[in-house]
């Protein structure tokens, strides 16, 4: 009896089992996720700044503000302002410029990441990707300056060729020999800053063609190319859109280089090998330091529109990425 | 046993294409490059450009026929896809040769240590060489660099931590969101920052405004980055800290990021990499001086690309001069920290 009596003073109270964190891991998934939400934080805070700032443009220009032609600023006799600002002319310039850029940079990066997927010596390859990787990270400014001064010349003397011996394609008509700071020559400038992403994301599709696939083929008596082109390519297609679309955004939305090259004009032009152009991204540089308080809620605007239209690039582009790298694995 | 030794034959490697088969290639390309050199010499084609157009057609088409003459349709199709691949390659080496080279041509000649310490606030841009220097630019690219450090790591590890460690419900939106903001054009980054805090708050252009918003292009290539990196610590290893008693919490302090410690830095590296270059965004936010301001809170700031862009846009040929001189220092800075970002990821990858 008196066993039992002394018994609970002696056993020590059982800890409690729970699977609620303690307050230090509360306090670190707290701290953690609230950062993790920031990137959704900034991306909302973008296009509510922006939108919120080109508000006034977008009431008072409607959808003329997307498909006008005028950029002009006039005030009346009673001082009253009477504006046209459309960016159309811009959009147009941007959607070629970039254009000019893919059909330039997705068939050289796609040669060059299946050559190194599939041709190169292993010391080639380690050479070439390094550089590859160091030209994604040069800054926008050098190939904007290595456009002008080195690659203009001979683009310029490369658009005179294509104006000569194809000038009956409309697009490479000129209306006056004027072929500096063509669209065509910023296009290049572009293609080369996006050669870079589209090369290592088709690289790494090709990568991930199944082995035994490719082994299956050669098996079968196959050689390189009839693997590449049964093989490799459909595998890695919707790698190599997505990598394009990457660089679409980047190339739709690039300032600097764009702005050093090309010569801002604001019409709208299709012959890209004659010197006049724009890009939204350089529109808004160009006008930035002369801009009144109107303009310059219309840059801003301006600013929403190129930013919703790179974001949903962008997230395609993602998705079509995710869908083909998921496939491989 | 030196007899038995001289009796093995040499291995065989019937891979490799033997002499007999490698020269009537290297004659076919050199006819080729005869026939190019005789059309240029010939005709009103100049430059070196047609070289290089007419010797890929023609090079290629007389493989071509080579091969479909030795050895059949299928390898003469062959034989034109892997030339027309290694001239892709050719095509994309060319601009990294071209753009390295030109910046160290152009760039020597106007450094010298003068511009290291002075700045040009006596100096103007068109004036000659050897007055006034980029001390206040090079500054001001520092302190971009340390405040957009200090802002963009914690910011995008411990996104990189939510995305691997916590896996929330949101895990995969949030990843979607950060691809999505590695997209952001670097112009839109600027314009962002100078409605958000210069029309907003009573912060005036500076070097701080300016690291916010070189921040917003900073923290999605940590956030990539790390996430890459953390993925690959093994799992064993978290388990194991879990197994000892530890809170997650102590796990990752002290065993995750430690384990993934160089990997972190080179993620950290790749973004400054990333935004020391970059010009568009500090168009609207760095304020612009001529004199070294070494308090990036309060006053006007410069930085290297912004020298850069003064000097393009000025046009003559001392302020260009100028630019190309800043463009070889601000190349010399991504160069380093391209190759330590190299250095230490090979580590990293070799310790595992």
């Amino acid at each position: 009896m008196t066993l039992l009596e002394n018994k609970p003073a002696d056993i020590p109270v059982p800890r409690e089992i729970t699977t609620k964190p303690r307050v230090s891991d509360r306090i670190f998934r707290a701290v953690v996720t609230g950062v993790g939400a920031l990137s959704v934080t900034i991306l909302t805070l973008i296009g509510f700044f922006l939108a919120s700032r080109g508000l006034a443009t977008f009431r008072e220009e409607g959808l003329g503000f997307i498909t006008g032609f005028e950029w002009t600023q006039v005030t009346d006799e009673n001082g009253n302002r009477v504006s046209t600002v459309g960016i159309g002319a811009m959009l147009i310039g941007t959607i070629v410029v970039a254009l000019v850029a893919l059909v330039v940079a997705v068939p050289l990066s796609v040669f060059c990441a299946l050559y190194l997927t599939f041709y190169a010596p292993s010391k080639v390859k380690n050479i070439l990707v390094t550089l590859i990787d160091l030209m994604a990270s040069f800054p926008s400014i050098l190939f904007g300056m290595w456009g002008y001064f080195v690659l203009m010349p001979s683009a310029e003397y490369w658009a005179q060729l294509l104006n000569r011996y194809l000038g009956w394609i409309p697009v490479f008509d000129v209306q006056a020999p004027l072929f500096t700071r063509s669209p065509f020559i910023a296009g290049l400038v572009l293609a080369t800053m996006i050669i870079p992403i589209v090369t290592s994301i088709s690289r790494e599709v090709f990568s991930q063609t199944p082995l035994d696939r490719i082994q299956a083929a050669y098996a079968l008596g196959a050689n390189k190319w009839s693997v590449i082109k049964a093989v490799v390519l459909p595998f890695g297609a919707n790698g190599v859109v997505g990598g394009s679309m990457l660089g679409l955004g980047r190339a739709l939305g690039e300032t600097v280089a764009v702005y050093t090259v090309l010569s801002i004009v604001y019409t709208p032009n299709f012959q890209i090998l004659f010197g006049s152009g724009g890009n939204v991204a350089s529109h808004i540089i160009s006008y930035w330091s002369e801009a009144t308080e109107y303009e310059t809620g219309a840059l801003l605007g301006a600013g929403f529109v190129l930013f919703m239209l790179t974001l949903f690039v962008n997230l395609g582009a993602d998705f079509v990425v995710n869908r083909a790298v998921k496939k491989g694995k | 046993m030196s007899t038995v030794n001289a009796q093995l034959p040499a291995p065989s490697r019937p891979w490799e294409k033997t002499p007999r088969e490698v020269l009537p290639t290297v004659v076919i390309l050199f006819l080729s490059l005869l026939t190019v050199a005789a059309i240029v010499e010939l005709t009103a084609l100049k430059g070196k450009l047609p070289y290089f157009l007419l010797f890929l057609p023609i090079g290629t088409a007389a493989q071509f026929l080579w091969a479909r003459y030795k050895y059949g349709m299928k390898a003469a199709k062959d034989v034109v896809a892997s030339s027309i691949m290694m001239t892709g390659a050719v095509a994309v080496f060319i601009p990294v040769v071209s753009i390295v080279g030109t910046t160290f041509v152009k760039g020597l000649p106007g450094l010298s240590l003068s511009i290291f310490t002075n700045d040009m606030s006596q100096a103007s841009f068109m004036d000659p060489q050897g007055s006034g220097g980029l001390i206040h630019a090079l500054v001001g690219t520092l302190f971009l660099i340390l405040i957009s450090v200090a802002i963009s790591v914690p910011m995008g590890v411990l996104t990189a931590l939510y995305l691997t460690e916590i896996r929330g419900p949101g895990s995969r939106f949030i990843e979607f969101m950060v691809q999505a903001m590695s997209g952001v054009p670097s112009v839109i980054a600027g314009l962002f920052i100078f409605s958000a805090v210069i029309l907003t708050t009573p912060l005036d252009t500076s070097g701080f405004v300016a690291a916010l918003a070189l921040s917003i292009l900073m923290i999605p290539t940590v956030t990539r980055a790390s996430q890459e990196v953390l993925l690959l610590i093994p799992n064993d290893l978290r388990e194991a800290g879990l197994a000892m008693g530890a809170t997650q919490w102590r796990t990752v302090a002290m065993i995750v990021v430690p384990a993934a410690k160089s990997g972190l830095i080179t993620a950290s590296i790749l973004g400054v990499a990333r935004i020391a270059g970059e010009t568009a965004p500090l168009l609207f936010t760095v304020g612009g001086a001529d004199k070294l301001n070494t308090n990036p809170v309060f006053g006007v700031q410069s930085a290297l690309p912004f020298y850069i862009w003064s000097g393009f846009r000025i046009g003559t040929d001392e302020a260009v001069q100028r630019s190309w001189s800043a463009i070889l220092v601000l190349l010399i800075i991504v160069l380093i920290l391209f190759t330590i970002a190299r250095v230490v990821g090979s580590r990293s990858k070799g310790a595992k």
